[in-house]
């Protein structure tokens, strides 16, 4: 693989851009491999990378129904930060971000990480407290936040009104070092990463059944037929009760769409994230200049990928009073993805009944900032059999209640 | 817009008008029960890309609970009829096997 750097944009500039090569192979499945991961989004393709990359393991495949990274990590809002209430949360979440900030170095392509700040708006008394609450949580986790100021708030945010009749804007949580990234470019860093490493990224391949024999996973059938395996990892996100059936097992999930939207492009008038989640809408500029905003999820199961419609009214409606300048601003486009949510709002990283089977899973309405950290534990947990990022993330937490309870800590999907 | 009769009041109603209640059907499980059992009525969801079986309120109409028929891939809706009911009634059966021939829901058929 030929490396990107200036002195390679200076030389295809001189040459007509004439020698790109194709980031990732396309190869036809082989036989069988050590690990197949189903599943070419951000986290199957992290998981790859990690799996060679600190483990040694390169004989894997990443199958893909559709295309690379066109599920949920194609469709989010880009969001990045640590900033969580439960101890094993921001673990894995500072680890992620933590590789986020080298993660164009490592990969030696471009993913746009960009740590503007982010910021979590307290509109009401209820979320002061809670705010300097976990604020004082990520002080013993060592995860930087501070609770600041309307007046701060306003220094950084010039375009909000702080002192609206409704929702006045009381304080924020702030994380300096969270941020966004380009997610097209995160799913592609990584796979041309894997590619790299002798890895087949089989895409439009459907997983249809998982073979298994004596209580062990032995392959999967799929639209090309069928390919064995020693261990499976399954990272479907929106789809993982489908997979798991197949697999044989039930999940505490629930699958609903979730839906976000842009703006047309304007110039720059905002340089931090901020999310308000006591009207539940967040917001960040692109470096095209469309505002990304971001709105609840439907109440309702469905696998659609589109949502309903009243929530994208919802949505910017509940920003207006924050952002007065939303008001005339015309959307672009709005989508959905299916977002797999479990009974304690904290994703599943597990073995399953099923062995030498694993699954990732469960990361809701926020699994991008996840993607370096969900790979790195969900790789060492495949290879090892466990891991410390991982270890309470597990399956059985149900079934014991020894719950991450994020929904309580954060009021709402996070 | 998702739009549901509500089998109490008679009227349709807008998914604004209505609250979401999850999976229907649920075998409740309390104090004396298995570990598992629990879990499986807490958390355990079918959650299928399919038929779905799930309970509606009528929330700014009746204010009733309801059950629906509804498939999660297309949308569609079967048919809704009353809670007071341990499985769907046959005419709301017979709505599914015109449109989904040889449909199966945990020990339903």
């Amino acid at each position: 693989m030929k490396r990107n750097s200036v002195f390679a944009v200076a030389r295809e500039a001189m040459r007509q851009h004439s020698g790109w090569r194709r980031t990732w192979a396309n190869p036809e499945p082989k036989k069988s491999y050590d690990v197949i991961i189903i599943g070419a989004g951000g986290h199957g393709l992290a998981t790859a990378y990690y799996l060679g990359k600190n483990f040694g393991i390169t004989n894997v495949a990443v199958i893909e129904k559709g295309w690379l990274g066109g599920g949920n990590t194609g469709r989010n809002t880009t969001i990045i930060r640590s900033n969580y209430l439960q101890d094993p949360s921001a673990a894995i979440y500072e680890k992620a971000r933590s590789l986020y900030e080298t993660l164009s170095q490592d990969l030696n392509y471009n993913v746009m990480f960009s740590p503007r700040g982010v910021m979590m708006l307290a509109q009401t008394q209820h979320e002061i407290r809670g705010y300097q609450r976990t604020s004082h949580a990520n002080s013993l986790q060592g995860v930087k936040t501070e609770f600041i100021s309307p007046a701060r708030v306003k220094e950084l945010c010039p375009i909000m009104n702080i002192d609206g009749p409704r929702y006045p804007v009381l304080g924020a949580h702030w994380q300096p070092r969270g941020g966004s990234a380009r997610h097209d470019a995160v799913a592609w860093g990584y796979a041309r990463a894997c590619s790299d490493m002798g890895m087949h990224i089989l895409q439009k391949t459907e997983v249809t059944g998982i073979n298994q024999q004596g209580g062990n996973v032995t392959g999967v059938d799929t639209s090309r037929g069928h390919i064995s395996c020693k261990k499976l990892g399954m990272v479907v996100a929106g789809h993982a009760s489908v997979v798991a059936d197949m697999a044989g097992f039930q999940l505490p999930i629930e699958s609903v769409p979730l839906q976000a939207l842009v703006s047309e492009p304007i110039k720059p008038c905002m340089d931090v994230v901020v999310m308000a989640n006591t009207v539940h809408g967040y917001m960040s500029q692109s470096d095209k200049g469309e505002m990304v905003i971001g709105g609840g999820t439907d109440a309702y199961n469905a696998y659609t990928q589109r949502g309903s419609f009243h929530h994208l009214e919802e949505t910017v409606r509940a920003l207006i009073e924050t952002f007065p300048m939303v008001s005339r601003l015309k959307m672009l486009r709005h989508w959905g993805g299916i977002v797999d949510v479990t009974g304690d709002r904290s994703p599943i990283l597990s073995k399953t009944p099923l062995g030498n089977t694993f699954i990732n899973c469960g990361w809701g309405t926020g699994g991008f900032k996840a993607i370096p950290g969900s790979g790195w534990g969900f790789a060492e947990l495949m290879a090892k059999g466990e891991s410390p990022l991982t270890a309470d993330f597990g399956l059985d937490r149900f079934r014991a209640g020894r719950f991450i309870d994020e929904s309580v800590a954060a009021g709402v999907a996070h | 817009m998702l739009i549901l009769n509500c089998p109490y009041c008679g009227r349709d109603k807008d998914e604004t008008e209505l609250a979401a209640g999850g999976e229907a059907h649920l075998t409740r499980f309390g104090p004396g029960s298995s570990d598992q059992d629990f879990e499986g009525y807490l958390f355990g969801r079918a959650n299928p890309k399919g038929l779905h079986f799930e309970r509606w309120r009528c929330a700014a109409g009746c204010g009733k609970w309801f059950h629906a028929a509804r498939c999660t891939a297309t949308l569609e809706v079967f048919g809704t009829y009353k809670a007071q009911t341990l499985e769907p009634p046959r005419v709301i059966k017979d709505a599914i096997t015109a449109k989904r021939p040889g449909w199966s829901w945990r020990n339903f058929s």
